[in-house]
């Protein structure tokens, strides 16, 4: 990094400080897939292919309580719609051709799209977006890899690791609570989810629970 | 575990990572869309983290893993990093479950 700018030296290394911490959260995805009744390879294929991890964690937890592939799959997309959003905020910044728009797609996620968002000139933009999306892709397989495989030699309640799940997710949970409208999206739908739990099959009520967005449309007047 | 959960994921998240990068690029949806869609992953979330403490199947249950979400609450409302979080409350709900 001796003959960059001091500018492009920022960004690379904080992307690299990213990709380091999600390759370590990858890891416990691969534990967590695989006592969850996946084999090593559907684990692996997951990160390589749907390359997005709250929706990868959430279907490994919605099969693992015994939850249809359909209910699953319903909370997971629903999960990932956000990086439509995201694709929508950054395609005025990607031009060339249609295959190449194709294949940037595919790293269009949060930590891409942040750091993308955090600088403003456009060639720092796309070396952060690019730096970021390149060692996260590598070390979101690799960690997920060996996860898996270490995974498979474990006992998950024996070392709790039914509770990694939750923690996880407590974890990605955390920094979209700083906002008022948030916080009161998630209390309605932990509610909808816990009060749907005894009468409806396995998987559905953590996707019922997206009604509650419903409560989240703000209303005239009302900008927080 | 089905393939056919590999492939649908797949399939669809990358549908929804393309739809806004290259079907309506450079248009925008309604803005109380995008904030709605943003959302999802508070109320998503909360549910999940419900569910995996205070459920078994289709009955709730009150159990050891409530101690596990309170190390992890408190891992993370302290600013602590994923694997932290995550380490600090398995081993929490191991040394409950062993007592």
């Amino acid at each position: 990094m001796k003959n960059m700018s001091p500018d492009v030296r920022r960004v690379v290394s904080a992307s690299l400080t990213i990709s380091g911490a999600v390759g370590v959260f990858a890891l416990s995805f691969g534990v967590l897939a695989v006592s969850a009744g996946a084999s090593v390879a559907q684990t692996c294929a997951l990160s390589l292919l749907t390359f997005t991890g709250a929706s990868q964690l959430s279907a490994m937890a919605v099969i693992g309580s015994g939850g249809t592939v359909g209910a699953a799959l319903g909370g997971s997309l629903l999960l990932a719609a956000r990086n439509g959003v995201y694709g929508l905020a950054l395609a005025p910044h990607f031009g060339g051709s249609l295959g190449r728009r194709l294949i940037t797609a595919q790293f269009v996620i949060d930590e891409t799209t942040a750091m993308h968002m955090a600088e403003r000139d456009p060639r720092l933009r796309k070396i952060a977006f690019w730096t970021t999306a390149i060692s996260l892709y590598l070390l979101w397989n690799l960690g997920t890899l060996l996860g898996a495989l270490v995974g498979s030699a474990l006992d998950p309640e024996r070392f709790g690791l039914d509770a990694a799940f939750t923690a996880a997710f407590v974890a990605m949970l955390a920094p979209h609570l700083v906002r008022k409208r948030a916080r009161l999206v998630a209390a309605i739908g932990g509610a909808i989810c816990l009060v749907t739990i005894p009468v409806l099959p396995i998987g559905l009520p953590v996707l019922l629970s997206g009604v509650a967005i419903f409560f989240g449309i703000p209303t005239k007047g009302d900008e927080s | 575990m089905s393939w056919w959960l590999v492939v649908g994921l797949s399939l669809g998240a990358y549908a929804l990572k393309a739809f806004g990068f290259v079907v309506i690029g450079g248009r925008s949806v309604p803005a109380w869309l995008e904030r709605s869609l943003l959302l999802i992953p508070a109320a998503l979330l909360t549910a999940l983290v419900l569910k995996d403490t205070f459920s078994t199947g289709t009955q709730l249950v009150f159990d050891e893993r409530v101690v596990g979400l309170g190390v992890a609450g408190l891992s993370a409302w302290r600013g602590m990093p994923l694997i932290v979080t995550v380490v600090l409350a398995a081993a929490a709900t191991a040394l409950v479950r062993a007592l």
